[in-house]
């Protein structure tokens, strides 16, 4: 192969991965643009996303069989499955606490987060389920390129489901009301807008996103694992920051921009996959560091 | 010189200009006010000489030594504390630890010194408890200093407020609209205390008041702004029978028809 | 302390018989911990090697949760990547007695400087941003470390260092369980020590200031980023040094116990004992280490066990289980 087709082999590696981020950077995202919190649980509703689109899928396939049918229709059921359980962690566990110091608030998420994933863990003794699919390996050949029809259909269905987001986000009432609440919480109750239901609504559709894109990794990795919300999401988070938190186009864009530096960073000389990683946690670092606001984020008014 | 001196300041949030070209200063020893009407910019003017907010341009020179820029704990360092217009307490602290935070920039303990307690260390702690129980007591609440800082009335936790900045061993006071939501006496005391302070302790003090009456009686010298520019300066007398000043209260015509 | 005498007007006042209450319940603060400590020091002397093996684990985790609490209880920052220290102080010296024969008790000071040089490293430039930026970046360090001593040959790679040569004290080779049972139970009334001079001194103030609210501590001069520094780099040097004596009495340590579950671990402690409180970091420590001991059989279900207690903790008592100082 010529040095031009892996590069093109990893763009297209990278643009299969930032789809994943970019999902699962959306609901972080979203969820700390309205409340200001920092969902750790959101890698692990990601997890949790996969794993019941697992089951579904071993309850439908009898009917629609392992191939797109089955596989839309259980992504579907796991989406609303999932979006109803984050709704429920945010009554149960952070709707109390909204009022608590900062501390308090960061320390429920993370305990949010470990009790889904060791509850997985406990359920299934830690054991990798394989996550089986009929899609065939056809694909598309471009010289010695070659993308398989699956990993095709994984990026148009990330795509549409973002730009259904974005519609939604900037041309309805209730996307409306997520920007106004975003900028001042206090104000949008004034104006008689239901704040609590748009804030559930938007746990709904994070959580639905990071189930679906838990369900294109089960399908595109053939397998899923307890402990694959935890690295996804410290990486969902690079991504949302890359792009700006807050910011909806900033998640997107966060996810491709991670995903490619990623497939094209473990061509380079001396970092290896097994520094991938270290490589994608770096740049959060030096990012925060240097550009905490991202490429898309506002700049706030600069105190101190 | 003056001990504070602004010239040209210019501050702006996302395009809006807050304060545009803002030229004014204080005198060393004066009781001076800068007075104005709501959103003139007033306590925008305090947190950009407090370091709080970072201004665009312009100099804030302070005891002749430039603090633009500056980080606000350096700026108290330099001698300058203030209080908040809205208390900012610690509220689970007793008052006597909120009136040592104030200590904090005065001395030197490390970890190893609170490790080892050195004789240094214990000589210095004892200064701070006696420093900031005559801070206390310089406000009148000595009595109150293992009270829980949230659970005293409002108007003694304005006080620990003041023990508070007091315990700095600042230069110059920045009073935050000191008289909000105190009663007609408390305002006298706190005229009083105003006067005790300059006058005991040598502090020089610019405050931003609504209170008028309470303006004109304490001050020397008073600065109106409005839409962040000095629009008049001088002795209270001076300021009450400027046509400026009166129209920046009273509204000028054609602001009805807009 | 004439002016302590002054009655205040609206507080209760101090009555003689307050007083002597308060002297009576020092006094008996002061047996109670006498006879604490004796009973932990003739405890060798009665129980068998597996009892002595917890209780060695359990003052190591005090060590432990106690420098995660000046971060996390005095400073009030999240730190999950508290293990990443504590991997630095064990690989230390690891890799100085193993690979380069140095002397077990030559190597604390450099651990030491090495954990607060990784302390100013990553605390430098994040402790200026928001605080939850803080718990993500730490997160990913804590990741960083790890896979660093997974990848690097000097490491060990995945399988680790073994054959850590194991210290001597005045001539005493440390060998058996009860002498490790002495050396951690002395770092632990150490740790217990230092935390206490320190809550109570002018730095200790300044944390909870800087805790309470930033601004106006910056107000009253006190840099929030030096003082936050402060505690992570002291917290670090905690987490060293327990790495330090963790290595030398495993005599092998392999990446895999630097976890990130590992840092959650401690962090449970912390938050079950009572944030700030010595006496409930203490027995959070204490809880970590005795509950799956005695809950035997739980095995895979013991985080899952730890995450609910953690979260029913803060949301019903965010105090944690030892009562708070005043109300």
């Amino acid at each position: 192969m010529s040095t031009l087709d892996i590069l093109l082999q990893q763009l297209a590696n990278g643009l299969i991965l930032g789809s994943f981020y970019a999902l699962v950077a959306l609901g972080y995202t979203m969820v700390y643009g309205i409340i200001k919190l920092l969902n750790f649980a959101h890698g692990d509703l990601y997890m949790c996303g996969a794993f019941i689109g697992f089951l579904f899928l071993s309850l439908v396939s009898g009917l629609l069989g392992e191939s797109w049918g089955g596989i839309l229709c259980s992504m579907i059921l796991s989406m609303i499955t999932v979006g109803l359980l984050g709704v429920l962690i945010q009554r149960v566990a952070y709707l109390p606490m909204l009022a608590a110091p900062r501390l308090s608030i960061l320390i429920t998420a993370l305990a949010v987060s470990m009790v889904l994933s060791n509850g997985v863990m406990a359920l299934t003794d830690g054991e990798y389920e394989a996550f089986s699919t009929d899609l065939g390996f056809e694909g598309l050949e471009m010289g010695n390129v070659f993308v398989t029809y699956t990993q095709i259909a994984l990026v148009v269905s990330a795509a549409l489901l973002m730009v259904t987001l974005f519609f939604f986000i900037n041309r309805t009432m209730y996307g409306k009301a997520m920007r106004a609440i975003a900028i001042d919480q206090d104000a949008c109750r004034l104006m008689g807008i239901n704040v609590n239901k748009v804030i559930t609504l938007t746990f709904f559709i994070g959580s639905a996103l990071a189930a679906a894109a838990g369900v294109m990794a089960g399908v595109y990795y053939g397998s899923v694992h307890f402990f694959m919300g935890f690295v996804i999401g410290l990486k969902a988070f690079t991504a949302a920051v890359i792009g700006g938190i807050g910011s909806i186009r900033g998640a997107m864009l966060g996810g491709l921009v991670l995903g490619l530096l990623e497939a094209f960073g473990t061509q380079i000389p001396f970092i290896g996959s097994e520094w991938k990683d270290v490589f994608s946690f770096g740049i959060l670092i030096l990012l925060l560091v240097f550009k905490p606001t991202g490429l898309l984020g506002k700049t706030e008014i600069e105190r101190m | 010189m003056p001990l504070l001196h602004v010239q040209d300041l210019v501050l702006s949030f996302s395009g809006l200009k807050v304060i545009q070209g803002l030229n004014f200063s204080v005198a060393q020893g004066s009781i001076a006010s800068l007075i104005g009407p709501n959103g003139a910019g007033k306590t925008s003017v305090f947190n950009c000489l407090t370091g709080f907010y970072r201004p665009d341009s312009g100099s804030i020179r302070f005891a002749e030594r430039s603090i633009l820029r500056k980080k606000p704990h350096t700026i108290t360092r330099q001698g300058m504390a203030r209080t908040f217009q809205n208390l900012r307490l610690f509220k689970s602290m007793t008052v006597e630890e909120n009136v040592m935070s104030g200590l904090h920039c005065r001395t030197h303990a490390g970890a190893l010194a609170a490790i080892f307690q050195t004789p240094g260390q214990r000589r210095e702690e004892a200064r701070v408890h006696r420093i900031s129980q005559e801070c206390l007591d310089f406000v009148g609440i000595l009595d109150k200093k293992d009270w829980v800082a949230a659970n005293l009335p409002y108007g003694d936790q304005r006080r620990v407020e003041w023990a508070r900045a007091l315990a700095t061993k600042p230069k110059l006071l920045l009073l935050d609209e000191p008289a909000a939501g105190l009663n007609h006496n408390e305002k006298i005391e706190l005229i009083e205390l105003i006067r005790r302070i300059r006058d005991e302790l040598d502090i020089t003090i610019l405050l931003i008041e609504h209170d008028m009456g309470l303006v004109m009686k304490v001050s020397e010298n008073i600065t109106v702004i409005d839409y962040g520019q000095k629009i008049a300066e001088g002795s209270a007398d001076q300021i009450q029978n400027d046509p400026k000043v009166i129209e920046a209260y009273l509204g000028r015509e054609d602001d009805e028809e807009a | 302390m004439s002016k302590q005498s002054q009655t205040p007007k609206a507080a209760p006042a101090p009555s003689r018989s307050m007083l002597l209450d308060w002297l009576a319940i020092q006094r008996n603060r002061i047996t109670i911990l006498m006879i604490l400590a004796g009973m932990a020091m003739v405890l060798p002397l009665v129980a068998n090697n597996y009892v002595l093996e917890i209780l060695t684990n359990a003052w190591f985790y005090v060590v432990l949760c106690l420098g995660l609490n000046i971060v996390v209880g005095y400073a009030g920052l999240l730190d999950l990547g508290y293990a990443a220290f504590f991997a630095v102080g064990a690989y230390t010296t690891g890799i100085l007695t193993s690979e380069f024969g140095v002397n077990f008790w030559l190597t604390i000071p450099v651990a030491v400087v090495a954990s607060m040089i990784t302390g100013v490293i990553i605390g430098g430039p994040t402790l200026r941003l928001r605080s939850d930026y803080l718990a993500i970046v730490t997160l990913g360090f804590g990741e960083i470390v790890r896979i660093c001593a997974r990848n690097l040959e000097i490491t060990g790679g995945a399988s680790g260092l073994i054959g850590i040569e194991r210290p001597s004290l005045f001539g005493l080779h440390l060998n058996q369980i009860n002498h490790f049972y002495y050396v951690f139970l002395a770092l632990a009334i150490l740790a217990c020590f230092i935390s206490y001079r320190l809550q109570h001194s002018r730095l200790g103030r300044a944390w909870q200031y800087v805790r309470e609210d930033e601004d106006a501590a910056e107000a009253m001069g006190i840099g929030r980023v030096a003082i936050k520094l402060y505690a992570y780099v002291i917290g670090a040097i905690f987490g060293g040094v327990a790495g330090c004596f963790f290595a030398a009495k495993m005599t092998a340590i392999s990446p895999e116990t630097f976890m990130f579950q590992q840092s959650v671990l401690i962090l449970v402690g912390v938050v079950l004992g009572g944030m700030g409180k010595i006496p409930g970091v203490v027995i959070g420590a204490f809880a970590l280490v005795l509950f799956p001991e005695v809950f035997r059989g739980i095995g895979s279900m013991r985080m899952l066990v730890f995450a609910v207690v953690m979260l029913v903790i803060i949301l019903y008592r965010p105090e944690g289980i030892w009562p708070a100082r005043r109300t």
